[in-house]
């Protein structure tokens, strides 16, 4: 079997032997539950309860914004507090709707659901809209817009990211282990809505039993094949992905339903089952903790907006105190300002560190090793960017392709001079995105 | 629990490599070809002149970043390199002041004048060699080994007369104190190649390149007898191995460094084949140094989705 790679990219430590043979562990929250209104890309969500309602779990707490939006759904049954500022795990304060736990878990009751045979497409995808159910894997696009391209039979391709090439995080390599059969039936109900397309699980081959339990599930399923990918960061950024699948290459001013292409998370196709097949809304995901100041590293099941703290707490706490805490990746993850914030539908991990590298390496002058030009996934000269970042020079920052960078940090990570390189381009490409919107 | 922590721009974590360690393993690469020259030159104490030369570099660093007001950058073994690579290129009978001269223009005039390390387009060891020959060009060019004075065997080339090669694969020939030895040479670049501080593309472009230009031109056809002379009888080695491969004055993109290589190549073959000098490597260096930015304007690579994945 052909092991796919695609240029540039590197090999850090993959840090996963914390939390890897950690099996999912279910978390019950004690404290209160934090639900932010904004957990996607899109419009907030409209709250549809107020201070002193007995809300049940599973039950919708505020609904869609707007078409590019998600409904979001309480994971406790309780008393709703109210609606409150608090900060998210990116650092921001936000609208949240706070609940307070009773304890009982009392559910909802959901609307039978039919075989998915009898089903329409339309009725598929408001299922999964009304699920609440966003990309998982940290991007928080609503599900069901993704699913909605305006041709679907030129669909080819339904491409499961089974990559998980952040270091650290194992969420989604316990996921692939333990509910295998969650995962296939979510590639069957997505599989359903596009006649033409394939199902494709492309998984790093540093998780070689998932590839082969993957392969053994998939073996009665003629729609379905596993792919091997070489274990290197970013593997399963949505460009360098279908590229290594499909040898189709989309740029910044497309979408991977251009190549003919939908990539959706782990975390993101086992809710879609659970959505569809079972009815029930997206009330909890699996979260990987890990990093060396944590004393007893692991991946817990727990409800959406548990607060980080007791998640910290169930993984046997810090061992010192923290220099710097992570939500997501190490490589994309955003540092915390403080562990009082809630799991989100995006929260794929919660990483401690003893030392901040990034405080810890001073920057120095570019000596122009070309060292972030060969790790690019996107073909750029992060160096040369980064100075037209810092110069403004808005014009030549976009005649010099920086509107194609992905932020997957590559080039920071590999500079010898520590030059914040994915910093000043990052922050330059938002500002010329915005820009290129207003014109 | 709640105590604030660091808060920065992803990705929070750093490969362990820096500027210093690089530079360090440049200095750890050029110690066989500096250990020999020294040895070879035992009679004329070449040591004194490496010692001297390498310290000037430092010191005008310091001095200058100190004068200036300036953070001392001395740390990170850039003006180690730069003095070193200046002594491996001077003939061992030079007075060590004109030595220590020479590191100090480099230093001051070539790389800091222009904003210190990263910022100078030329490299600055072979730029204050080429500053040396211009002021002290009979010192320069004044050659002896085993106390016999005469012509490095590049010039006995030039000249029509035979020369031997084995000699100069061992470095038992007359030449700067750090050329004379090819096989120190590489076991130093193949240190550089193994950490994966230098690749093939520059020196393999620049030899090839080389090669073909005096196969065609210097009128022996392909004879390697010919061919190994230049190559291992004057300054060709050490320039494409540990000057070329400068990474400030050299190109960023992958293929700018393939067209870089070539003209290096092709410079130094028209130096050595017409010029009025038997040797021709600085020259074509720093010229090709001052190509870059119009290489790299030439060779901006295609990003991915627009050509640039395959």
């Amino acid at each position: 079997m052909r092991l796919l790679t695609f240029k540039g990219g590197i090999h850090p430590d993959d840090g996963k032997r914390f939390s890897k043979d950690r099996p999912v562990h279910r978390l019950l929250p004690e404290g209160e539950l934090v639900y932010p209104l904004s957990q996607h890309i899109g419009a907030p969500a409209n709250p549809l309860v107020k201070k002193g309602d007995h809300v049940l779990k599973g039950q919708i707490i505020a609904s869609a914004g707007g078409y590019v939006s998600a409904p979001v759904h309480a994971s406790v049954s309780g008393t709703v507090k109210g609606l409150e500022q608090r900060f998210s795990p990116s650092g921001t304060k936000t609208e949240c709707i706070v609940v307070e736990n009773d304890g009982h878990y009392e559910e909802a009751e959901y609307e039978p659901v039919k075989p998915l045979a009898e089903m329409t497409r339309e009725e598929i995808l408001d299922r999964i809209g009304d699920s609440g159910i966003v990309g998982m894997g940290g991007a928080g696009f609503p599900t069901r817009v993704k699913l909605s391209p305006k041709e679907p039979e030129k669909i080819d391709y339904i491409i499961a990211n089974c990559a998980e090439c952040e270091p650290y995080i194992t969420a989604d390599y316990r996921r692939m282990l333990e509910n295998t059969d969650e995962l296939i039936s979510g590639m069957r109900v997505v599989l359903s809505l596009f006649p033409n397309a394939k199902g494709i699980f492309a998984v790093e081959d540093n998780k070689k039993d998932c590839i082969e339990k993957l392969k053994a599930a998939v073996s009665d399923e003629p729609k379905m094949s596993v792919e091997r990918l070489a274990a290197k960061y970013p593997q399963g950024a949505e460009r360098q992905l279908i590229y290594v699948v499909t040898r189709r290459a989309i740029n910044s001013s497309m979408l991977p339903a251009d190549a003919g292409c939908i990539v959706d998370n782990v975390e993101t196709l086992i809710n879609i089952h659970y959505a569809v097949v079972e009815g029930r809304p997206l009330t909890e995901r699996v979260v990987t903790v890990s990093g060396d100041d944590i004393a007893a590293p692991g991946n817990f099941m727990v409800p959406l907006g548990i607060s980080h703290e007791e998640l910290i707490k169930a993984a046997g706490g810090f061992i010192d105190q923290p220099q710097k805490l992570i939500s997501g990746g190490p490589m994309m993850g955003f540092a915390m300002v403080t562990a009082d914030s809630p799991v989100t539908k995006t929260s794929s991990s919660i990483l401690a560190f003893k030392e901040d590298a990034v405080a810890k390496s001073q920057e120095t002058a570019c000596i122009n090793c070309a060292r972030c030009v060969e790790v690019c996934p996107s073909r750029i000269i992060p160096s040369r960017l980064a100075d037209l970042a810092l110069r403004h020079d808005e014009d030549g920052f976009v005649a010099m392709n920086g509107l194609e960078c992905v932020e997957c940090g590559s080039c920071s990570y590999v500079c010898p001079a520590k030059r914040l390189l994915k910093q000043a381009i990052g922050s330059m490409r938002k500002t010329a995105l915005a820009n290129k919107r207003k014109k | 629990m709640n105590e604030n922590f660091n808060v920065s721009s992803s990705p929070h974590i750093r490969d362990r490599i820096k500027t210093g360690n690089i530079m360090l393993m440049v200095v750890i690469a050029l110690l066989p070809a500096t250990a020999f020259g020294i040895w070879n030159f035992r009679h004329e104490s070449a040591w004194i002149l490496v010692v001297v030369t390498t310290a000037a570099a430092v010191l005008s660093e310091y001095i200058y970043e100190k004068l200036m007001k300036k953070p001392i950058t001395i740390n990170d073994f850039s003006a180690v390199v730069t003095g070193l690579l200046l002594a491996l290129n001077l003939p061992p009978t030079l007075p060590w002041w004109m030595g220590a001269l020479g590191a100090a223009f480099a230093i001051i005039v070539v790389k800091q004048l222009f904003g210190g390390l990263g910022q100078n387009f030329m490299n600055p060891a072979l730029a204050a060699r080429c500053f040396l020959l211009i002021c002290f060009a009979g010192q320069m060019t004044y050659f002896v080994y085993d106390g016999v004075t005469g012509p490095t065997p590049l010039a006995e080339l030039k000249a029509g007369q035979a020369v031997n090669t084995m000699d100069m694969l061992m470095g038992n020939i007359r030449g700067t104190i750090g050329e004379t030895s090819v096989i120190a040479i590489m076991i130093g670049a193949m240190f550089l190649l193994l950490m994966g501080v230098i690749d093939l593309r520059i020196p393999g472009s620049y030899i090839v390149s080389f090669v073909v230009f005096i196969t065609i031109f210097g009128g022996h056809g392909f004879d390697p007898q010919y061919i190994t002379a230049h190559l291992c009888g004057g300054g060709l080695m050490l320039g494409a191995w540990f000057m070329a491969t400068d990474y400030v004055t050299s190109p960023i993109t992958g293929s700018g460094k393939i067209i870089y290589g070539i003209c290096m190549g092709l410079l130094t073959g028209l130096f050595r084949l017409f010029g009025g000098s038997a040797e021709g490597v600085s020259y074509a260096i720093i010229i090709s140094n001052l190509l870059v930015p119009l290489i790299e304007k030439a060779t901006l690579p295609k990003p991915f989705g627009k050509g640039g994945e395959k």
